[in-house]
């Protein structure tokens, strides 16, 4: 099913927040700060406050800016002060705010910004995370560079897992830090009528920022609407209220006239969130049977300047089954931006550790990597008191991916004499946090049989539009070009929380359903009134009333009561589900990989993504998700990582030239996706369970893997650079 | 597919006789001066101040745009925030992303890196420019089909890439393809698809040829 919203796309008639223009708009741009580390002594407006176009300048010198910034670990929401402020004097990474011009153009705001002269006492700066927690590191936030103590998970013993193991192997593992780089940047376009404030900002769920906005600006959430309805990409980095959107607030304010403050490319990559790298030590015990006997992890994640934590440790503790399991867990404070939830937080960089062990365990006692993973599957979720899954599709993700994929005949297949080598990998995931409700949805029937549904959450992109439509056609057989969607406006549309966490099918798509229910039974009530029989005995289908006997029919336009009152309408509310049962994705990822041993290359020529996510509403937009996921998972694996230069503590590679994403030319020419679908009917009344994180999950692991096959080396640090790969295979030469 | 070169100048790859021309034509028009250092010094005349505007004659998807510009004004400006045409995108405003491609003389290039005085007297083609109407080009017609975009904000790049490469290569092969598109980056990674909707609108467009 093509999108509903197919032709505002490519017309390029859908107005995205960058598209805004309003009459006598401003134009804002934010100095910040060069330096990894630095106080702002002193900051002269003056000269910006002379330029021609300039109206309005906001520095910490303004009562108006004395906002709280980034609360203190746990403390969210206590009322307790904030480690910072909008444009505080301790800045304590590269592109922290320091003060804001609004111009009528953007070359004005810009010369002005430039024009401004600040003082800094610039000091000792710590960027890398080993040496952050070493003892006399500069502090990045009082009380040291550890933010509170290890978060420790324990079942079973795994010293006694380690003794009753035939083999037990230790590695570390690395990750780096990946920025999200959405193609849209952040920001926002803010207008001021009276004491109302409207906002068109680019976000994944419009009503968490809201609040946090009227929060800032002390305002009442009536007199804040914010509008996401297109968005272009947020993969996690726009979940969050952004400084922008409150300089450009004030600045409005200030000079009575809309503001547009939109991020520059080079100020993303410093300040809107990135997944923060991670060191992971991994000890396994396996049998020889293939029997997990001890998982332990000891993790360390690099946060950024203040407090936003990822665990890495979940699939650790929960894919496989395993009875003794330690996962110690810590994050330290470094000079540069903080992390933000980054498409299935914490997730990828596990199966980096945890994949990769499974395969040379498997290698070490001479079994098949996809027989190992089968050996240990588990239908309860041991993070979860043992409570059992609502279906598990790991098995048949693994068995019908190896089928597909033509595993066992890949895997025997000769690895070609070079330069280049070829191999395959597979690694297997779960996605393990869910979001939940609450959803309000509102669908309307109009008395020609049309229908409007009005949602509150946002369509990254994922199709999320065009499902929840098929779901009221598929309830009241309106055809879906009859059907209209207005969504991600908190003005004239329901709450419902972001969409992040694959969580908008799961959630909001059982609320449309039911609301579409709704109108169903409010149509029947009318028919049954009119026709004088008991509601139970009709039914409405394709735009008809049928008495069950199928005698009577009652067609839309002879229901008086709807002619009068020209549409009906259906409110559902999906409030926080109560189960003994847990719902999970599953997922494993086969690639195969061609390495060029003299040159370095890496290249992944084909995918296949076998997925358990429950039912697959739109094939289209599914098999599209898996892909755009595989694909992240394979920057991650072979390209991205932020450099952040020893000398000075800035960034190295704050633009798209320096930090690679994956363009047309990475891309496998084979790429296939298998959906698996158990008909789960308890994970909620759609039979689905998500799909936007697993599909990025195993993906970068089952390319190590890959890789590993293809050369026999390991790479334990992402990303899987030639010059890494050369220098490996050149020690393992030398070592023999 | 051809992206605009740049010289050690920041120049892109349009000649310096059709930069002259186009200059002069304004200089006509309005008595403006001229813009860019290497034009000066060939006419004599000196360099705008700051803020100074110059008058250019835009062609864009065939209609005649008569205006005033700051010469560092972009394209890409001049399009989206000037003429309110925002079907061409932006992602970097530094020649990275694609997102702001539009076609100048049937070739396509990034608007963010071609100064409006630059692309005066050139034939500018947006994606509004690709569509009759309100219908839709080919190439649209297949990236819908295909659902060959996420967000949908590296889209009409990726189009207008698309529809170079097929006014060139009617009939492209998959490395073209990929080739074709390798200068617009798609973070939600719909690139698959686009290789599909690029294919699909190469039938499309030969069934439209007859
Ligand atoms: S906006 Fe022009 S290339 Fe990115
Ligand atoms: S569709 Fe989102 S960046 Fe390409």
């Amino acid at each position: 099913m093509p999108r509903i919203d197919g032709y505002e796309r490519v017309s390029g008639t859908a107005v995205f927040p960058l598209d805004v223009i309003l009459p006598n708009m401003l134009y804002g741009a934010i100095l910040r700060c060069p330096h990894a580390h630095a106080t702002v002594k002193a900051v002269d407006t003056a000269k910006a406050r002379e330029m021609p176009g300039v109206h309005a300048v906001l520095t910490d010198a303004d009562p108006e800016a004395q906002i709280g910034w980034f609360s203190r670990p746990g403390s969210a929401g206590s009322g307790s002060p904030a480690l910072s402020r909008l444009f505080d004097p301790h800045c304590r990474f590269e592109g922290e705010e320091v003060a804001a011009v609004a111009a009528d153009s953007p070359q004005q705001a810009w010369d002005a910004v430039r024009a401004i002269r600040v003082e800094y006492e610039v000091l000792p700066f710590v960027s890398d995370m080993e040496a952050a927690l070493k003892p006399g590191a500069p502090d990045v936030q009082e009380g040291g560079n550890r933010m509170g103590n290890p978060r420790e998970t324990k079942r079973g013993d795994v010293e006694k897992g380690f003794a009753e193991a035939d083999v037990v192997l230790e590695e570390t593992y690395r990750t780096s830090c990946d920025i999200h780089t959405c193609v849209e940047a952040h920001g926002s376009v803010v207008q001021w009528d009276g004491d109302r404030l409207t906002v068109w900002d680019t976000n994944q769920g419009p009503f968490p920022i809201q609040a946090a906005l009227a929060g800032a600006l002390r305002m009442p959430l009536s007199k804040v609407r914010v509008i996401s309805s297109y968005m272009g990409g947020g993969f996690g980095s726009k979940l969050n209220l952004g400084k922008y959107s409150v300089i450009a607030a004030l600045m409005a304010r200030k000079a009575a006239r809309p503001v547009k403050l939109f991020l520059t490319r080079e100020e993303t990559f410093l300040a809107v969130g990135n997944r923060p790298a991670h060191i992971m030590k991994l000890k396994a015990g396996v049998k020889k049977d293939g029997t997990l006997t001890a998982l332990q992890l000891t993790g360390v994640g690099e946060m950024g300047a203040y407090p936003a934590a990822t665990a890495v440790g979940y699939q650790v503790g929960d894919l496989y089954k395993c009875p003794n399991v330690r996962i110690e867990e810590t994050m330290a404070y470094i000079n540069a931006g903080p992390n933000r939830a980054f498409r299935a937080p914490g997730f990828p960089q596990c199966s980096w550790a945890l994949e990769q062990m499974m395969d040379a365990l498997a290698e070490k006692i001479g079994m098949d990597p996809v027989d190992l993973r089968l050996k240990n599957i588990s239908t309860v979720c041991q993070m979860d008191n043992n409570k059992p899954y609502t279906s598990t599709g790991l098995r048949e993700c693994l068995s019908e991916g190896a089928r597909a994929f033509n595993w066992k005949e890949s895997r025997s297949r000769p690895k070609g004499e070079g330069p280049w080598v070829r191999g395959v990998g597979v690694a297997g995931g779960m996605w393990g946090s869910q979001n939940g409700p609450p959803a309000t949805v509102i669908v309307k029937l109009y008395a020609d049989g049309s229908a409007n549904l009005n949602m509150g959450a946002a369509d990254l992109g994922t199709g999320t539009k065009t499902v929840m439509a098929m779901i009221v056609a598929e309830e009241l057989g309106v055809p879906m070009d009859r059907i209209q969607v207005e969504n991600a406006d908190t003005g004239n549309t329901q709450f419902t929380s972001q969409s992040g966490g694959s969580k908008t099918v799961y959630v909001d798509s059982p609320a449309v359903r039911a609301a579409a229910l709704e109108v169903k039974s409010s149509l029947l009530d009318m028919a049954a009134a009119q026709l004088k029989v008991p509601a139970a005995d009709l039914n409405f289908k394709d735009g008809e009333i049928l008495a069950e006997t199928g005698t009577q029919r009652l067609a839309l336009r002879d229901l008086r009561q709807l002619q009068m009152q020209q549409a009906v309408v259906g409110v559902a509310v999906r409030g926080p589900v109560q189960s003994d049962k847990v719902v999970r994705p599953f997922v494993t990822h086969f690639a195969e990989v061609e390495v060029n041993t003299r040159t370095g290359e890496v290249r992944v020529v084909r995918m296949l993504a076998a997925h358990d996510s429950g039912r697959v509403m739109n094939l289209l937009t599914y098999r599209n998700q898996v892909f755009g996921g595989f694909i992240m998972g394979l920057g991650l694996a072979t390209m991205e990582r932020r450099i952040l230069d020893p000398v000075t503590g800035k960034m190295a590679n704050a633009n798209w030239h320096d930090y690679k994403i994956p363009t047309a030319k990475d891309v496998p020419a084979q790429m296939t996706v298998l959906p698996i679908d158990l008909h789960d009917t308890e994970c909620n009344t759609t039979g689905t369970k998500g799909i936007g994180e697993p599909a990025m999950i195993p993906s970068a692991a089952a390319i190590a893997n890959a890789f590993y096959h293809a050369t026999g080396v390991r790479i334990t640090a992402a990303p899987i650079t030639p010059s890494q790969v050369l220098t490996l295979l050149a020690e393992r030469k030398t070592k023999g | 597919m051809e992206k605009p070169t740049i010289d050690s100048q920041g120049h892109t790859g349009l000649s310096r006789r059709s930069f002259v021309n186009s200059v002069a034509t304004g200089a006509a028009a309005e008595a403006a001066v001229l813009t860019l250092p290497g034009a000066a010094a060939q006419t004599g005349t000196k360099p705008p101040q700051d803020g100074e505007m110059v008058a250019v004659v835009l062609q864009i998807n065939g209609r005649t745009h008569s205006m005033n510009v700051e010469p560092r004004w972009t394209l890409q400006y001049v399009l989206r925030d000037r003429l309110g045409l925002m079907a061409t995108k932006d992602g970097c405003e530094r020649g990275e992303c694609g997102a702001c491609t539009v076609l100048i003389d049937g070739i396509s290039r990034y608007s963010c890196l071609t100064l409006a005085v630059e692309a005066a007297g050139c034939q500018i083609t947006t994606v509004e420019g690709l569509m009759n109407g309100e219908q839709l080009g080919t190439v649209q017609q297949a990236f819908i089909e295909e659902d060959a975009f996420q967000c949908g904000y590296c889209t009409p790049g990726q189009v207008v890439s698309v529809e170079a490469l097929l006014r060139k290569t009617p009939e492209p092969t998959f490395e073209q393809i990929r080739e074709g598109v390798s200068g617009n980056l798609c973070r939600c990674g719909a690139y698959n698809h686009i290789f599909r909707a690029a294919q699909r609108a190469a039938e499309l467009r030969k069934v439209g040829r007859g």
